[in-house]
């Protein structure tokens, strides 16, 4: 019963039922054709038939709806792109053991918040040595020496500060995404230091935060991009892979 | 609070009384700090409240060019009261918009007066920021009528957010809002206005995840609040943030244009924004004798501790800064109606007893300050993306806060951590809030927790261990308040006294410091 090599539908109560369902707001007054706006939208969707289980005004000009139904959609496994891990996750000790052996000085690396983004939940998370999900954070690895240039800092600076600090790797957290301010923000901080850096001589760039597609790299010119629920160990540990040639033998 | 019910904690009294004194002890040095320096941003306040407004081609406002040029001339050590009603005096033409150019343009010369000078011109200066104090008095005034013609929601006050960028874009929405029943609408601020060192002017279109806070939204967003409580018969307040570098302009304009609540934590700029410590707590001395003589209800920000440290073991570090809020509060002046104390619903629902865990600690706020509103805070933590379950956790939130007589209730959204609140998503999240009151709303009439239970011995042990953390903080050897802040005691965060944002607009006080506005908000000249 595994999914991968098969193709699935969605599962209701039973094998290829193919039933979901669906909640969305329509900015029409709650009528019965409302409801069939609402069923029809679903039907558009892809959804046949459509069921309205619940329709409720909110105020006198929008109606929300909640509707089920079974979609056709075929769903093939083998041919999702996802980024699989493609390093080990390392231990604490294994990690500063690797560095130790293969940089023989600690790893550099630089964090901030940049543009207008004063979050600093995620890149705390990664950094602080309070960590995050019971993992201590990058502060806490011997052999890994921690910059940590907080919010709202500028592009300008945080290069400049990577020359002066010998950075190994530079990461970025951006938790505001409205108007796409994470997408041109990363994008500036790349150009950046692409320009700054002979080629082939920057930092190793990382950017996490929640609403970053990992399959980005390219587009954004980084190296790794990490999304939410991202742990210190598992960006310790792709550091590591990449930087220190990989596993401590 | 309508009926003051009776304890459920059985707290004991002196221990209660200790953690007071203790605040208090532990505060005092702070507040010494906070009479003797000035900041760039109090001395801004000072003439925003003279009535200077406006700002250059550039965007700078005219009061961060006067007081730059100011302090460029003759320092900000005695205040710019003397050197502005000084220049202003001698140059004859009496405006302060026109000096304040000139002293962009570099065509004034400021300097302290002495003798008679000095005398003329503190004189000018307190008749014109007397001028803004009486607005303010207008405002409280006319708010307290208004409350008692539209009328004033029943505790707990359903506290809704609306956060576009767009003032015109969020006007519509906060007017929806109270139609489907907020009783307080916070605007949230772009973000990064907070480490601005200036308050932008105008009305604005432009901001990320919120809108900024000027003088001119506030005005905008409070005559649409005014006009949608005439029509709902109820008063429907307006909050917004004063924290940030220029917390006290920012209360200065909230009395101005009559806003009702302000977030101002006594130290969430400090360790969440790194903010100097000492720019913290004189710009929030300031701000909060503002928000006292404004009828303002603050806000404080310890749910903010409990996003990043963990919520059972820090659970003690929420009742100290609440000990703390309350005596810099009171100590500015501000009254217990006006203490919107700040705790939060944070605890990991997978931990066992979690609910008995939330309800002792919402019960000892509410019995730690009986006759303040507290404002209760939804989870946000452990608000996965999960919508269903967070629906759930937001309902099990709305019902401790109703067993416990939370006074402002901020409405939990089940897609926290996921998109700003959709339209659908505030009226399911106020439909669970109705469905817990109506079904639970006087449940706390009929709750009493066994007295030797475990929810009784949690209230015990947590403020057990506030006393035991505050005795620590004033114990001489381990240095203090700033130095328990400096070694990461709150949120786990580090943040030194001579290190942080702001530091540079921090200046001491002369023995010659003049602030006609600290004059007569405190009453008395000095």
């Amino acid at each position: 019963m595994t999914g991968a090599g098969r193709i699935v539908r969605p599962y209701g109560d039973t094998t290829g039922d193919g039933m979901v369902q669906l909640s969305f707001t329509l900015p029409l007054p709650h009528d019965k054709r409302a409801e069939g706006a609402a069923a029809q939208l679903a039907n558009k969707m892809g959804m046949d038939p459509a069921m309205v289980v619940h329709a409720k005004a909110m105020g006198p000009d929008f109606t929300f709806f909640v509707v089920y139904g079974p979609v056709h959609h075929l769903v093939d496994p083998t041919k999702v792109n996802i980024v699989e891990r493609e390093y080990p996750l390392l231990t604490a000790k294994e990690v500063n053991l690797t560095i130790k052996r293969a940089l023989r000085r600690p790893l550099v690396v630089v964090g901030a918040c940049i543009g207008s983004d004063a979050h600093t939940v995620g890149i705390d998370a990664i950094l602080n040595m309070k960590g995050f999900a019971g993992e201590k954070g990058l502060e806490y690895y011997s052999e890994v020496k921690v910059v940590n240039m907080g919010a709202q800092v500028l592009v300008p600076e945080l290069v400049e500060r990577s020359r002066a600090e010998k950075a190994d790797a530079v990461l970025v957290s951006q938790v505001v995404t409205q108007r796409d301010a994470h997408l041109h923000n990363t994008r500036e901080m790349s150009a950046a230091f692409n320009e700054a850096y002979r080629s082939g001589t920057r930092p190793l760039l990382v950017v996490g935060g929640p609403r970053f597609d990992e399959t980005m790299t390219g587009p954004l010119g980084v190296d790794r991009i990490f999304g939410r629920g991202t742990t210190p160990g598992e960006v310790a540990s792709y550091l590591v892979h990449a930087l220190a040639g990989g596993r401590a033998t | 609070m309508t009926t003051r019910t009776r304890s459920k904690l059985e707290l004991d009294g002196r221990t209660v009384r200790h953690a007071r004194s203790l605040a208090r002890k532990a505060g005092a040095p702070v507040v010494k700090l906070a009479r003797t320096h000035t900041t760039v941003s109090v001395e801004r306040a000072v003439l925003r409240l003279a009535g200077l407004a406006g700002a250059d081609v550039e965007g700078i406002p005219w009061v961060n060019r006067t007081v730059d040029a100011v302090r460029a001339d003759c320092g900000l050590e005695h205040g710019v009261a003397l050197p502005v009603w000084d220049a202003l005096l001698r140059d004859g033409e009496g405006d302060l918009t026109v000096l304040a150019q000139k002293a962009a343009a570099g065509s004034v010369q400021f300097r302290v007066p002495e003798g008679k000078d000095a005398v003329r011109a503190r004189k000018a200066a307190t008749v014109a920021v007397g001028k803004g104090i009486a607005r303010i008095d207008r405002n409280r005034r006319e708010r307290e009528r208004l409350v008692r013609r539209l009328g004033d929601p029943p505790k707990p006050w359903i506290y809704l957010i609306v956060a576009t960028g767009d003032i015109y874009e969020d006007i519509p929405q906060a007017q929806a809002a109270a139609r489907e029943g907020a009783d307080v609408i916070a605007v949230i601020r772009s973000t990064g206005q907070s480490l601005l060192d200036y308050v932008p002017e105008g009305a604005t279109r432009e901001g990320y995840a919120g809108t900024y806070a000027t003088q001119e939204n506030f005005r905008l967003m409070r005559a649409a609040l005014d006009d949608v409580s005439k029509e709902l018969g109820r008063y429907v307040r307006l909050t917004n943030y004063a924290s940030g570098l220029c917390m006290p302009e920012i209360a200065s304009l909230a009395g101005l244009e009559r806003l009702d609540m302000m977030l101002n934590d006594s130290m969430y700029g400090i360790l969440f924004r790194d903010i100097n410590p000492i720019r913290t707590f004189v710009d929030q001395r300031f701000s909060r004798q503002v928000h006292a003589r404004a009828g303002i209800v603050i806000n404080t920000g310890e749910d903010n501790y409990l996003t990043t440290a963990d919520a059972v073991a820090s659970a003690h570090t929420v009742t100290v800064s609440q000990l703390l809020n309350e005596y810099f509060a009171k100590e500015a002046g501000l009254q217990d109606w006006q203490l919107g104390l700040g705790h939060a619903f944070e605890i990991n629902p997978e931990v066992p007893d979690s609910f008995r865990l939330e309800l002792a600690h919402a019960l000892l706020a509410r019995e730690l300050f009986p006759d303040a509103p507290l404002k209760w805070m939804p989870p946000t933590k452990h608000m996965t993306g999960d919508i269903f379950g967070g629906y759930l956790l937001d309902g099990f939130f709305n019902l401790a806060g109703a067993m416990t007589g939370q006074g402002i209730l901020l409405v939990g959204m089940m897609t926290e951590a996921v998109v700003t609140p959709w339209l659908s998503d505030r009226d399911l999240a106020l439909q669970n809030v109705r469905y817990v009151f109506n079904a639970a709303g006087r449940l706390h009439e009929d709750f009493l927790p066994r007295h030797d239970g475990f929810i009784v011995q949690r209230g015990h042990q947590v403020l057990r261990e506030a006393v035991e953390l505050l005795e620590r903080i004033v114990d001489p050897a381990e240095g203090g308040l700033l130095a328990a802040i400096g070694d990461g005691t709150f949120g786990l965060m580090k943040r030194p006294a001579d290190r942080g944002k702001g530091l540079d607009g921090v200046v001491k006080q002369a023995p010659g410091y003049v602030n006609p506005a600290t004059d007569l908000l405190e009453g008395t000249p000095r």
